[in-house]
């Protein structure tokens, strides 16, 4: 059977780590915006999830 | 014998022509697999042989043999279970699924039709038993026609409007003209969905059949049908451009978005016209005194 986490918050990834803070996911911290989409992207096909953008310099990663 | 013998051919015949005529009327084309069609087909002659060996039973007279009829009459039954699991089985390995809702419509679709064989076999056969062989021919060809005719349920175009809708961003919303769809980070995406995606609107025509294209499962028609004619560029491992189906909340109507591998609005749209309003979705809300209050 295929389990896995679906609907919650698998990564965070950030270049403002102020904007973020605790939670029992990750937080990857990146350099500058170019690198934070870079991360993401990874993340996202390595997690097979959905990268979302919470406008705040945030991006998170869900799968759905 | 020989005069039951002619009935119970005709009946035969007729019934499975019904059958096979209904298999090929199904637009889905589903099943699409010869063996599919095979054990449909042969489901479809059992039903026509017993449709057809109901009247010399009952004229002979031979009560327990009609007995027996009706028992068999009840394994039909399970062809709805048959396509039911079959369908549900196959749906987990799908990267755009039918739904539940579009399965049991299929499913009950199918053991509707065996019926609709046993009746048509049991009308012809009753026909030439009373006056001859030559009428079969127009009894059958009528009860097909009847049968295909009434059984086909209605499309969505008949209940909503389908209109072409821009595909934009509002910061990192993606929208389909004032339909939020979902939140894209990536600029790639972004650029890709900006280029190659295809919107368009779903608008009811009234109140039921707003209910209608409330239900997920309708939703999930529309896109399981749009999918499986147009393509999609979804992958396991790379959910962003999947199809989405949403509801402008205050005025009722659907945005859907797809990125699809031919990318040609004009069919999407008739596709979308084309897909069956599911049994058990249809709205009915007008059908009821306050429905039709409520919608002044």
């Amino acid at each position: 059977m295929d389990t896995g986490l679906k609907e919650v918050i698998l990564a965070v990834v950030t270049w403002n780590p102020a904007k973020v803070s605790g939670g029992w996911c990750p937080v990857f911290i990146a350099q500058d915006q170019k690198e934070m989409e870079k991360i993401s992207l990874l993340l996202a096909r390595i997690l097979g999830g959905m990268v979302h953008d919470l406008e705040n310099d945030v991006f998170i990663i869900v799968k759905h | 014998m020989d005069k039951y013998l002619i009935v119970i051919i005709c009946g035969i015949v007729a019934g499975f022509l019904a059958r096979w005529i209904m298999l090929r009327s199904d637009y889905r084309h589903y099943p699409t697999h010869p063996h599919g069609q095979l054990v449909h087909l042969a489901i479809g002659f059992i039903a026509a042989s017993l449709g057809a060996v109901a009247v010399p039973a009952i004229m002979k007279p031979d009560f327990v043999a009609v007995t027996f009829l009706v028992l068999a009459a009840q394994q039909f039954r399970d062809v709805r279970n048959m396509e039911r699991e079959n369908l549900s089985k196959l749906e987990e390995t799908k990267l755009i699924r039918r739904g539940t809702d579009y399965i049991e419509g299929i499913a009950r679709v199918f053991e509707a039709r065996n019926y609709l064989v046993i009746l048509t076999a049991l009308i012809t056969s009753l026909v030439v038993h009373r006056w001859g062989w030559p009428y079969a021919f127009v009894t059958g060809p009528l009860c097909i026609f009847l049968s295909t005719r009434l059984m086909s349920g209605k499309q969505l175009g008949d209940v909503v409007d389908v209109v072409p809708g821009r595909v934009h961003f509002q910061g990192s919303l993606l929208m389909v003209e004032d339909v939020v769809i979902m939140n894209v980070a990536l600029p790639q995406i972004k650029e890709k969905i900006l280029k190659e995606g295809m919107g368009v609107i779903i608008k009811p025509k009234n109140d039921d059949a707003r209910l209608t294209l409330d239900a997920p499962g309708q939703r999930q028609a529309i896109i399981h049908d749009v999918v499986s004619i147009l393509g999609s560029k979804v992958d396991t491992a790379e959910p962003d451009l999947m199809p989405l189906a949403r509801k402008q909340l205050d005025k009722g109507y659907l945005g859907l978005f797809i990125v699809a591998n031919e990318p040609d609005l004009d069919y999407l749209m008739e596709i979308i016209r084309k897909v069956p309003v599911l049994e058990s979705a249809r709205g009915t809300a007008l059908k009821s005194f306050y429905g039709r209050k409520a919608a002044d």
